[in-house]
């Protein structure tokens, strides 16, 4: 009896030792932080000389709502999450289903389509910019087969869609993996019953591929929304970190570091600013949860 | 019926077709203008074949732009230590969470699925702060440290080694080893193909984070690749042939590590996604 606490005293020793790099990591980096910046929001925080905190209980998260570029901002990254998502998803399933089609040279079609998920967002970023460019590729290749040409990079009207055009191309690959995986969980002889009654490709596509892939779509949307609600890299990099031209690529995670790393004394209220966002990220999670649910009822 | 089966492939092969074209052109397009002059990029022409191939550019950011080389350092050097550092730590927590007792085990993990919902942008203020106090702010270690682990792959190690068999590990204690003997003798070479999965997404995480750097690093010198790109765009603003170069040996590596590691790719995608 003795001798077995004592084994269990030395598993838990090594259980300790064995977790404990990510403990203190979890700990100072992770958990300490999320109660940090919930103490943040309710302060101003002065940063020159020695740090200052001064509570203003909700006086950070009442400014929000008179702060017209944090409604900009929220409007800009409400209006990318709602266009982008679908279209990645969609784009994805596409590929994945074309790809699993059963045709040579698969793996080279998947090898090419996978390039833009490995290339890092700055240099996409910046190819996609020389691309659009006043007299760049797109605008002469517009230009050539006759159709208009547009100011992708100076355009306020413009900007945000050029970002949301190179991030689906650039996302909805790495989505498309996810759906090729759960393809190949769909058994055969579903198809084979369904061609001997004489299903077309597009029956079986929708009536057998799409609902049998529906908690994958459920998991590709979730990823999508937290993954879009996220933009910043590209903004950042678009617009030189402004989120410009007038405001129209400012997102809030942009404007988040703005405020907390470019303006003085409003790192507080950057803290409100990005717990609403977590608290928007979280509720998008859940309803799309519940809705994905209820449809699976059907 | 046959006819039908004709049209769909060739819907299918276009598709196919289309879509790769539509991935192929920007980076050939980068490509083709990191071998261009400057003249020739300026003229706003689209071939995709330099009229005068040249490779000034690439002598242009190793040799005139001195820092270029630094920066390539940077990222190198907080990538594979991170990465070394990541697949040890997350390893062992994922080893203790599968097969180890030890008291507050349970919330240890419950914690660690709940930092999986958390958005990285939550924690980057109080970051930035801590790190100013421990004073490492623009340092390896303030990249290194706060990222040695990752909750996704603790998480994906724990499901790892809960379905490896034990027999193996008690075999191994019966002839006397302990039990850290055991992990690195006998688990961590058998876990290979889920490390070699890890390595590559946490090595690419590294190499391709842009926000990190950018709030961790403040002096040029300690910049990393994106950084110094952006940078880069700054201080070249129409030389866009410079800039394709330097995006072209930013994404070598990438690139060859993908071509290794190809299945590896796959396969760790479906444990992180998929399931």
């Amino acid at each position: 009896m003795k001798s077995l606490s004592r084994r269990a005293l030395r598993e838990s020793g090594q259980g300790y030792l064995f977790m404990s790099p990510a403990l203190f990591v979890l700990l100072l980096f992770i958990i300490g932080p999320i109660f940090y910046v919930i103490f943040l929001s309710f302060h101003k925080v002065q940063l020159l000389g020695g740090a200052s905190y001064d509570f203003v209980a909700f006086d950070n998260f009442a400014r929000i709502l008179d702060d017209t570029r944090a409604q900009i901002a929220l409007w800009n990254t409400f209006k990318y999450v709602v266009i982008v998502v679908p279209c990645q998803t969609i784009l994805a399933l596409i590929l994945a289903a074309t790809l699993n089609a059963g045709m040579k040279g698969q793996s080279v079609f998947r090898i090419i389509y996978f390039l833009p998920t490995l290339t890092s967002s700055a240099v996409l970023t910046l190819i996609f910019m020389w691309m659009y460019n006043k007299n760049g590729l797109i605008n002469n290749m517009l230009d050539a087969i006759g159709l208009p040409t547009y100011n992708f990079l100076g355009d306020p009207d413009i900007a945000l869609n050029a970002i949301m055009i190179m991030n689906i191309w650039s996302t909805a690959p790495f989505f498309m993996v996810i759906y090729l995986a759960a393809l190949q969980d769909i058994p055969d002889s579903l198809y084979e019953a369904a061609e001997l009654d004489g299903a077309s490709t597009i029956q079986k596509f929708m009536k057998i591929t799409v609902p049998h892939l529906r908690p994958v779509t459920s998991f590709v949307a979730i990823m999508g929304l937290i993954g879009t609600f996220q933009l910043f890299d590209q903004s950042y990099i678009f617009s030189g970190g402004s989120g410009g031209p007038d405001n129209s690529t400012l997102t809030v995670v942009l404007l988040v570091y703005q405020y907390a790393f470019k303006n003085l004394g409003t790192m507080g209220y950057a803290a409100a600013l990005v717990l609403m966002l977590a608290i928007v990220i979280l509720v998008a999670t859940l309803i799309q949860r519940k809705f994905s649910k209820e449809e699976s009822l059907y | 019926m046959k006819k039908k089966l004709g049209a769909v492939r060739i819907l299918v092969y276009g598709i196919l077709i289309l879509y790769a074209i539509t991935t192929l052109v920007p980076f050939l397009w980068a490509l083709s203008s990191s071998f261009k002059t400057l003249q020739e990029i300026v003229g706003g022409t689209i071939n995709f074949i330099p009229k005068q191939f040249t490779l000034d550019n690439y002598k242009q950011i190793f040799i005139e732009q001195e820092l270029f080389p630094r920066w390539m350092f940077n990222s190198i050097f907080i990538a594979v230590i991170g990465t070394a550092l990541n697949l040890l730590f997350n390893s062992m927590a994922g080893y203790a969470l599968a097969r180890l007792r030890f008291p507050g085990k349970k919330a240890v993990f419950i914690t660690i699925l709940a930092v999986l919902m958390i958005p990285a942008q939550v924690t980057m203020i109080p970051n930035y702060l801590i790190l100013k106090e421990l004073g490492w702010l623009n340092s390896y270690q303030g990249m290194i440290v706060p990222a040695m682990i990752n909750a996704t792959f603790i998480f994906m190690m724990r499901q790892f080694f809960i379905n490896f068999p034990k027999e193996l590990e008690e075999a191994a204690e019966m002839d006397g080893l302990s039990k850290l003997g055991t992990f690195f003798k006998i688990v961590i070479p058998l876990a290979r193909p889920a490390l070699a999965a890890q390595a590559i997404f946490v090595f690419m995480g590294s190499w391709n984070d842009f926000m990190r750097p950018l709030i961790v690093m403040t002096d040029i010198e300690m910049f990393t690749l994106p950084l110094g790109l952006n940078t880069f765009k700054g201080q070249y603003v129409s030389y866009w042939n410079y800039i394709m170069a330097a995006s072209m040996v930013f994404t070598l590596p990438v690139l060859l590590i993908y071509a290794f590691f190809n299945r590896y790719f796959i396969k760790g995608i479906s444990f992180t996604g998929g399931k």
